[in-house]
């Protein structure tokens, strides 16, 4: 504990500001990436340097009483990024672009996010492996230069972007998945890089152990990190569980982003993690709040708590 | 992919034995398993030979019913529905495969007169 203190001390590990439910904006100071939180032009306006912008589960084609238009709110989200001063570099998208795998809904999905003329960086979600051929359409469209079910990495700025599936070949009972053969080729991709470079770990399911009881996880994630003991900064960015939660542990920070889509319940407050309903002129606001505590083996699961609007 | 035409083949024996009863009376009556809440119910089922189950997704997030090397559907929307005939008795433990925290049981009993198998 006091060494795990003092090493965030001394790296200034990133903190959690405040947030938009439309999207996370990330710098990078000293190595370390920081958010930006909301996506503001008059806070982006006041940072330099390198940054790029996360966005989440935009689940295209979901119409139901939850958010009767996620089209019309994915929209209102790529708005506020054209509507940047400061231009990220790229951005990168922690899956459920569709919410059925139709074709339609990828080419919604495309039409929409382009608009922002960003380089955008993908993974899965398991809603865009549900075709009849179980991935083939996302693979097509996404998988270009990917590996396996569609795993990759790439540098930016001095900085290692490892982008990870854990949606696929999941097992009854289990959690996410990332699998041996994504795992093997995990560690040879890290192998060999310098312990200061900054490492940005991004996949669809939260790579730490959020809430088991609706599959909050992934089953295999600690022999991931393992293999990022190393690094003095790691930053796991996730999504699945619409609503954003934080925790750090040593020189790791796990983060989820919010949906653009509908928000789902706080582990346990709700029988199931389906979409939750709110009042129509709450939806917004209601996207942008996570107030939870959940405290497993004593380890601290820091929770946001963050009003979007207002 | 399993098709239920590869299983019927899988399951020479217990077809048979179903043709077998056919002459006979006893009637499986068919059963509804509700997906609502991200579980299935009833969890566990006891069903006769025979029988087909009909699987109904309740919920405003698509699932998949999923008994590896036995059946499998495909991804499931608000309200579509999925089926399969038990032919065989046995124990078939299911998922769904986008989110396997999902399971259920189908426990299938030979029909009364039927011989059954080790």
């Amino acid at each position: 504990m006091t060494e795990r203190d003092d090493g965030l001390s001394r790296r200034k590990v990133l903190e959690c500001m405040t947030w938009a439910g439309t999207g996370v904006l990330w710098t990078v100071a000293g190595g370390v990436p920081t958010s930006l939180g909301i996506i503001d032009e008059a806070v982006a306006a006041k940072q330099k340097g390198f940054t790029f912008l996360q966005i989440s589960d935009s689940h295209i084609g979901f119409d139901k009483p939850a958010n009767p238009n996620a089209k019309g709110t994915l929209e209102e989200a790529i708005a506020r990024v054209q509507a940047l001063s400061v231009r990220p570099s790229f951005m990168i998208h922690t899956g459920d672009i569709s919410h059925l795998s139709k074709p339609s809904e990828f080419d919604d999905a495309e039409r929409i996010i382009s608009q922002a003329r960003l380089d955008v960086h993908y993974v899965p979600g398991e809603h865009d492996l549900i075709d009849e051929e179980q991935g083939k359409l996302y693979r097509e469209r996404y998988g270009r230069g990917t590996k396996g079910a569609g795993w990759y990495s790439f540098d930016a700025d001095g900085m290692h972007f490892i982008g990870l599936v854990n949606v696929v070949e999941l097992k009854a009972g289990g959690l996410g998945n990332l699998g041996n053969e994504q795992l093997e080729w995990l560690e040879d991709d890290v192998k060999g890089r310098a312990s200061s470079q900054p490492i940005v770990v991004f996949a669809h399911i939260p790579l730490w152990t959020v809430y088991p009881d609706w599959g909050w996880g992934t089953q295999d994630a600690a022999r991931a990190l393992g293999y990022l003991k190393k690094f003095g900064s790691v930053t796991v960015l996730n999504g699945h569980i619409h609503q954003v939660m934080q925790k750090v542990e040593g020189s790791v920070t796990f983060h989820t982003a919010r949906s653009t889509a509908f928000p789902q319940p706080s582990p346990g407050t709700a029988p199931s993690p389906g979409p939750m309903k709110v009042p129509e002129d709450k939806l917004r606001s209601m996207l942008g709040i996570a107030s939870v505590t959940f405290v497993q083996n004593e380890q601290r699961l820091a929770i946001i708590d963050t009003p979007l609007q207002g | 992919m399993i098709t239920v035409k590869s299983l019927t083949k899988f399951f020479v024996a217990g077809v048979a034995a179903v043709l077998l009863l056919a002459a006979t009376p006893a009637l499986a009556a068919d059963v509804a398993v509700k997906i609502g809440n991200f579980s299935f119910g009833p969890q566990e089922l006891k069903v006769k030979a025979g029988t087909t189950v009909t699987w109904t997704n309740e919920d405003d997030i698509p699932h998949t019913v999923v008994s590896p090397n036995n059946f499998r559907s495909k991804a499931l929307d608000t309200d579509a529905t999925y089926a399969f005939t038990f032919t065989t008795p046995g124990t078939y433990k299911y998922f769904c495969s986008l989110h396997p925290h999902m399971t259920g049981t189908i426990v299938v009993e030979a029909t009364t007169g039927s011989i059954t198998p080790p």
